[in-house]
Formats: C-alpha cells, sequence, structure tokens
C-alpha cells in the first residue's frame, strides 16, 4: 500500500486523466473500424450477388447498409483524427523519442486512409449515379484500402510491443530501418488478430440487428438474408482467429513475458503452471478460479515441463495490473470459445438442410453474438494495452514519461466523455430513425437501387445485368 | 533530405488551407444563412456540395500532423504540448463538425437537422480560429523546444488573434468562391448572385484583416515580418495579385477563373509564411535540418508521398470531378 501510494506522488497528475482519455477514445474508435474496414466487404458480397443474381433483396440491402456505413465512418474519420490528436497532445514525449521510428507506420496508414475515404465517397454517393458494375469495382479499393490501413495502425501497435528496425544511439534514435520498424516480430500475429477480429465484429453486429429484427417477426427474405450475408462472412472468419489467437498467445509468451505471465496468472516462475480460468491474483496467490494442471506451460510451448516466467521475476513496479489482464484474457478467450460454437451449429445444420436452426435460441444467441463479439475485442485490447504497462514502448519508455506535461488533461477529459456520449446517442438515434424510414418505406413500395427510382439523377447505362 | 521532407509537409499546409478552408468556410455560410426559409437553398448547395469531398478534403490534416511526428518529431511534441489548449479545442470542434454534418445528413426531422445544423456550422467557425492561432503561435517564434515549455501566451497573443481571424475570413472567403462555382454547374442564377455578393464581401473582409496584419506582424513577430518581406515577398506578390484578380473575375461573373486565383491567393501567402520561416521550424531556436529524423526515415517518408501522388491523386481528380458532373449528387433521405 505504501508502495503505491509512493508510485502515485512520483508520477505525473496528467497520467491518469491522459490514460483514461486514451482509453476511452480508443475504445470508442475501435468499435467503428469494423464497420469502416470488413462492413464494406459484407456490402460488396451483398452487391456482387444483387448484380450476378438480379437478386433485388440483395441489391437493396447493399445499398442501405452503404448509407449506414456512410454514417459510421464518418463518426470513425473523426474519432481517428482524434487519436491522432492525442498522439501529441497526451504522449508528445513518446513522439518525440521515438517519431522518427514510430511514425512510419503511420505514414502509410495515412496514405491508405486518404484512398479509403475517396473512393468511400465514390462508392457511397455513385448509387443511381454510375453504370452497376463500375459502381461495384470502385468499392474493391475501399476494402482493400481498410486491410492496408488496419495493418498499418497495428503495425504501429505492435511496434510497440516488440520495436525494432532501430538502434538507441545516447537515448536518440538512429539507423532507423522503416521495413524492420514495419514488420516487426509481433506485427503478423498481431495485425491478423485485429483484421480478423474487425471482419468478426462487423458480421456479428450486422447479422445481431437482423436475428433481433426475426425474432420479432419479421421473417421475410430481405431480412433473412440481411442475416445471412454477415453471419456466414463471420462464421467463415471464426476459426481462423482462434487459430491466430492461438498463434500471438505464444508469441507473446516469447516476446513479452511479464505480460503472458499477467495474462496467464503466473506469479513465480515455475514449470508445470496451471492455466488459471478466472481467479484473481492477491498478495501473490491466485485466488478462486478453476485450475487446469499444467496447461498454460502446455499452451505457451506445447510441453508441461515449460519455464514461464513469473511477475515476480521484475520488480512491482515493472508489473502490468495481472488481474485485469488476466481477467480480460479469460473475458476474450470464453466468448471467442462461445462465438465457434455459434459457428459451427450453424455450419452442421445449414449443411444439412441449407436453413436456419430452427429454434428462436439460435436466434437469440445470433443476437447477443454482435456485442459479444464488441465485448472480446475490447477485452483483447486490454490484455494487449494495459498488458504491456508501465511500458508505452516495451522496455524502452515509461508510460509516466511520455505524458504530456500541459495543464487542462482533466478538463480534456471530462469534455471528451461528454462529447462522445452525446455523439454515439445521436448515432444511434438517427440510424434508429433511418431504419423505421425504410421499414415505412418498404411499407409501401419497396425502392430499386438501378434503374429509374425515386431521384431525380437519370437512369445509368447498363443497370440491371 | 530534410528540406524535400519540410517541403513535402508544407505542401500539406498549402493543400489543407484551401481544401479544408473552402470546406470550413461552407459551415461558415451554414451559420449566417439566415432563418429556415431564407437559408434553405444555400444551405441545400452547401450540403450537396460538400457531402462527398469533407472527408478526402480533411485527410491533409491527418498527413501534415503525420509527417510532422514522423520528419521533425521534436517540433511536433514541442507544439502539441505548449498548444495543448488550442488544438484540443480544434480537435473538439473536428469531432462536432463531421460527426454533426454526417447525421445532418440523414436526418429528416426539423428539430434534429436544426441542432445538427448549427453544431456544424458553429465548429465550422471555431475549428479553424483556433488553428489560426495555433499557426499564429508557431508563426511568431512563441513555442518553445520541450514537453509543455511554451505559457498560455504562445496562443494568446497578437499574431495569433490575427491568425484566427485570418483564417476564418480566408475560409469564408474560399468557400464563397467555390460555391458561386457549385451554383454555377447546377445552373442556379439565384445562388450565383447570393454567393458572388458574399465571395466579394468576405474577400474585402480576407484583404482588410491581411493589411492590417502588416501592422500587426511587425510590431508583434518581427522575424516574421523581415521573411515576409524579403524571401516571402514574392509570394506575397503573387498572393495579392491572385486576390484582387480573383475579385476581378467575380465582378466579371468569371467563376471558374475566380476559384483558381483565389486558390492561388491562399497557396500564395501560406507558402509566403513557409519561405519567411526557412530555414527554421520553431521561432530562430529549432532549423529544419536540426529537427529532422535519420535519413532512412525521410526516405520513408519521401516515398509514402510519392506513392500517395501516384495513387491519391487519380483518385482524388477522378471524385472531384463526378462530385463537379453531378454524377455524385445527392438529394436523398
Amino acid at each position: 500500500m505504501a508502495s503505491v501510494l509512493a508510485a502515485l506522488a512520483s508520477e505525473p497528475s496528467q497520467l491518469l486523466p491522459a490514460r483514461t482519455q486514451m482509453a476511452f477514445t480508443l475504445g470508442f474508435h475501435i468499435v467503428l473500424v469494423p464497420m469502416g474496414v470488413a462492413f464494406t466487404f459484407i456490402i460488396l458480397v451483398a452487391h456482387w450477388r444483387g448484380l450476378r443474381r438480379g437478386d433485388a433483396d440483395a441489391l437493396r440491402l447493399a445499398q442501405r447498409w452503404s448509407k449506414v456505413a456512410a454514417v459510421l465512418f464518418a463518426v470513425g474519420a473523426v474519432s481517428g483524427t482524434v487519436l491522432t490528436f492525442e498522439m501529441g497532445l497526451l504522449w508528445p514525449r513518446l513522439m518525440n523519442r521515438f517519431g522518427d521510428a514510430y511514425g512510419i507506420p503511420f505514414a502509410i496508414e495515412g496514405l491508405f486512409f486518404f484512398l479509403e475515404a475517396i473512393f468511400l465517397a465514390v462508392y457511397i454517393y455513385g448509387w443511381k449515379r454510375l453504370p452497376a458494375w463500375p459502381h461495384f469495382l470502385t468499392g474493391i479499393p475501399v476494402v482493400l484500402s481498410g486491410i492496408g490501413g488496419t495493418l498499418s495502425v497495428v503495425a504501429a501497435n505492435s511496434w510497440m510491443n516488440s520495436p525494432g528496425g532501430f538502434r538507441m544511439h545516447n537515448g536518440h534514435v538512429v539507423d532507423v530501418d522503416p521495413l524492420r520498424v514495419i514488420f516487426n516480430d509481433a506485427f503478423w500475429h498481431e495485425g491478423l488478430h485485429m483484421l480478423l477480429a474487425a471482419y468478426l465484429v462487423a458480421g456479428f453486429i450486422v447479422a445481431g440487428v437482423y436475428a433481433f429484427a426475426m425474432l420479432r417477426g419479421r421473417r421475410d427474405r430481405h431480412h433473412r438474408l440481411g442475416f445471412l450475408i454477415p453471419f456466414t462472412v463471420a462464421a467463415v472468419v471464426m476459426p481462423f482467429q482462434i487459430f491466430v489467437g492461438d498463434v500471438a498467445a505464444r508469441k507473446v509468451f516469447e516476446q513479452q513475458p511479464i505480460k503472458f505471465a499477467a495474462q496467464e496468472l503466473v506469479f513465480d516462475t515455475a514449470r508445470h503452471a496451471p492455466e488459471v480460468i478466472g481467479g484473481v491474483l492477491i498478495d501473490g496467490e491466485v485466488r478462486y478460479g478453476i485450475k487446469i494442471p499444467g496447461l498454460a506451460s502446455w499452451l505457451a510451448d506445447f510441453s508441461t515441463n515449460t519455464k514461464i516466467t513469473g511477475l515476480s521475476s521484475v520488480p512491482p513496479r515493472d508489473r502490468p495490473p495481472a488481474n485485469i489482464v488476466h481477467l480480460s484474457f479469460d473475458l476474450m478467450v470464453g466468448i471467442a470459445s462461445a462465438l465457434l460454437a455459434l459457428a459451427l451449429w450453424f455450419a452442421i445444420v445449414w449443411w444439412r438442410r441449407r436453413d436456419l436452426p430452427r429454434t428462436p435460441w439460435f436466434l437469440r444467441a445470433a443476437t447477443v453474438a454482435g456485442v459479444a463479439a464488441v465485448v472480446a475485442m475490447e477485452s483483447g485490447w486490454v490484455v494487449t494495452e494495459v498488458g504491456r504497462q508501465p511500458w508505452v514502448v516495451q522496455g524502452l519508455l515509461r508510460t509516466e514519461d511520455a505524458v504530456t506535461r500541459a495543464d487542462g488533461v482533466w478538463l480534456s477529459l471530462v469534455v471528451v466523455v461528454v462529447l462522445y456520449t452525446a455523439v454515439a446517442t445521436a448515432a444511434v438515434l438517427v440510424l434508429r430513425s433511418m431504419s423505421r424510414r425504410w421499414r415505412a418505406a418498404d411499407a409501401d413500395e419497396p425502392p430499386v437501387p438501378y434503374g429509374p427510382g425515386d431521384d431525380l439523377a437519370p437512369a445509368p447505362r447498363g443497370a440491371r445485368s | 533530405m530534410s528540406d524535400a521532407v519540410a517541403v513535402v509537409l508544407w505542401i500539406g499546409v498549402i493543400f489543407y488551407a484551401v481544401l479544408g478552408g473552402a470546406d470550413f468556410g461552407a459551415g461558415f455560410w451554414d451559420l449566417v444563412a439566415g432563418g429556415e426559409a431564407r437559408g434553405r437553398r444555400p444551405r441545400a448547395l452547401i450540403d450537396s456540395a460538400l457531402a462527398p469531398v469533407w472527408e478526402a478534403n480533411h485527410v491533409w490534416l491527418i498527413f501534415i500532423m503525420v509527417v510532422l511526428w514522423t520528419g521533425f518529431p521534436s517540433a511536433f511534441s514541442s507544439l502539441t504540448s505548449t498548444l495543448f489548449i488550442p488544438l484540443t479545442i480544434a480537435m473538439f470542434g473536428i469531432v462536432l463538425r463531421g460527426a454533426g454534418f454526417a447525421f445532418l445528413r440523414v436526418s429528416t426531422r426539423l428539430g434534429e437537422r436544426r441542432t445538427f445544423g448549427a453544431i456544424f456550422a458553429v465548429s465550422s467557425l471555431a475549428t479553424p480560429f483556433f488553428l489560426g492561432t495555433v499557426a499564429g503561435g508557431i508563426a511568431s517564434g512563441r513555442v518553445p523546444l520541450g514537453n509543455a515549455r511554451g505559457s498560455v501566451d504562445a496562443w494568446v497573443n497578437p499574431t495569433s488573434m490575427l491568425g484566427g481571424v485570418l483564417a476564418v475570413a480566408t475560409c469564408a472567403y474560399l468557400a464563397a468562391v467555390f460555391l458561386v462555382a457549385e451554383a454555377q454547374h447546377r445552373e442556379a442564377v439565384d445562388l450565383v448572385q447570393y454567393f458572388r455578393a458574399r465571395a466579394i464581401g468576405a474577400g474585402a473582409a480576407a484583404g482588410l484583416v491581411a493589411l492590417v496584419g502588416i501592422a500587426v506582424l511587425k510590431d508583434d513577430a518581427g522575424h516574421l515580418f523581415d521573411g515576409l518581406t524579403s524571401d516571402g515577398l514574392p509570394l506575397v506578390i503573387i498572393s495579392a495579385v491572385c486576390g484582387v484578380g480573383a475579385l476581378v473575375a467575380l465582378v466579371r461573373s468569371a467563376a471558374t477563373p475566380a476559384r483558381v486565383l483565389a486558390a492561388g491567393a491562399v497557396a500564395a501567402v501560406v507558402g509566403g509564411w513557409g519561405a519567411a520561416q526557412y530555414p527554421n521550424l520553431l521561432g530562430t531556436h529549432l532549423k529544419i535540418g536540426v529537427a529532422a529524423s535519420p535519413d532512412s526515415t525521410l526516405t520513408a517518408i519521401l516515398v509514402v508521398a510519392a506513392v500517395a501522388v501516384a495513387l491519391c491523386l487519380p483518385a482524388l481528380i477522378l471524385l472531384y470531378m463526378l462530385a463537379q458532373r453531378g454524377r455524385l449528387d445527392v438529394a436523398e433521405h
């Protein structure tokens, strides 16, 4: 307790609000990321189906989804701009010391974001204004730059976990190798893990909305398709995500042993370390939870004899808050397992009789899956970010040394929370009223995305294929 | 090499000043368009001109920040920490503006539209003002090196106030000129007249602020003033000529030349600022060459910039062309 108080007294007063603001804004932005990165892919699947098979329902879904994507992309664009500002506003010493290496992936991300913004605008406003297939094609750069942008941002984040591609000389970064900065040791597993997470979240959220509508009795083809397309994308991605996640955990064991110790709740270095499910660490003892003997060791390197470095191998001030990391990790893995089971249930029933499981419990589970996928993704970020503490750049720069010394961070945090709450509320209200308008419009007559429509623009050539 | 990256950075600043500026200015005209009935048509034009391009217009800001922190990390961290307050306000302004505009575009209820419209318009005014104060703080050399070493004086000073007011006036001017052309494309004669009058008014106002600014700078930012009257002088003259030329073109109803000349005037004056400050990045205490990252990092920035030109520029031209041709025009709710 005394040491905690001493630590609190010595750390700059800006640290707590700065960390809270960063966590809050990043946690907010990350929910929107899948809607920009992966939702566009789901839209294109529907769009392709609509054009290829002349499926009016699919085409209408694609058109409406792209309007939803436009709203969410706009919010994501501004909340992403906030993160860009915050790199300097909150963490000037991080940028000062490592900008020359750490900045490079962001430069590339900027490029992808630019392309994404341009083509998304063309795609969204191209409905009814561009010929059908060229219009479809303008969506493809959106998906590709979404993938590129995600990998670039995660390249920067994975560099913080596994900094490489430079040397330190008298406290300065020298000999920067841009390619090794980008393709650092944590790049592939972390980048793929986030990219697949984006596809899972987008798929399960969109499917969840339609599952909910189907539970309420709207079981027409429009809703069925609106459920099936995104759910199938998510169900296909799910097993790959489990695999990548498993690889990632072993990479963390190699590259960030203390983070791994926190994740697995290993206090003293040991072989035959048990896997703890649930449970908390109190004064160096694991309490509660279920212990599976030797499993943590086995998961780390396929042998129960594997030695796992414990938290106690570093001084207390170098340890992350293990309980938060561990419980978040358990939450992520637990949800992922449940989602895998849901995906398998769907796959088996679909394979046997080309239909959804009949029980309403399937739709109930699918409704919850959207929210659950978001929780799993957020937990994953808690594991990687909190698990790296007290470092902002693993082993090189402590978070407290990176923070700004400017006044007013508390005030900024308060405004951010109020502002984001308002933006989120408005976004939900706006999307709900869009959906109500569409439902009312469908009651009259379904509009046609291509061809003579309800709009001023003339019907483009080659509209219906 | 560091000079090349500084030039890339400054090109980004110029593009943001022109494109982002016109974008902010459109919000200004939304704000002063008057009541529900009177303001309907100008607002509809602003809405449809802005919708497809506003996100792309603001990526320039991200570009500037990223090049700055990668290429000149110490300058970036010094100015973000010292100018914490105006930058934080600008950041909030960007959130409110973007979200307000996106929600406005898809809402139909009168009350909602009023709220989102007001948020969009007010933040369109506040954001360039505070970014202008940031520019003034940098231009007058008030940002010391280090983590929040400067005082409030870094952005509350005559040059910063000039920067803020000039930014708002310039944005309004650019937007009005651009909107004349947009109205002409849509053959909306009344709106051509409407924005032409406002463009002339805003142009005169911006010119007046700039003239007053000369006195302010001479008194408050001597170093910058000396630069503007020596190395930067040709660009300042070009800017003045373009500005007057744009006004003449407007009076003669030549919308497209007016647009080019107005953009040229703004680009030249921002370029002149850059030339006046060269080779300093912050005040006289941080030179470009000293602040620059290692050469391999600078090379990476230049490569990314070259790829950006190769990929984004054609895409951007396609977007502007489609938007100009009315192909992306939006009238949907």
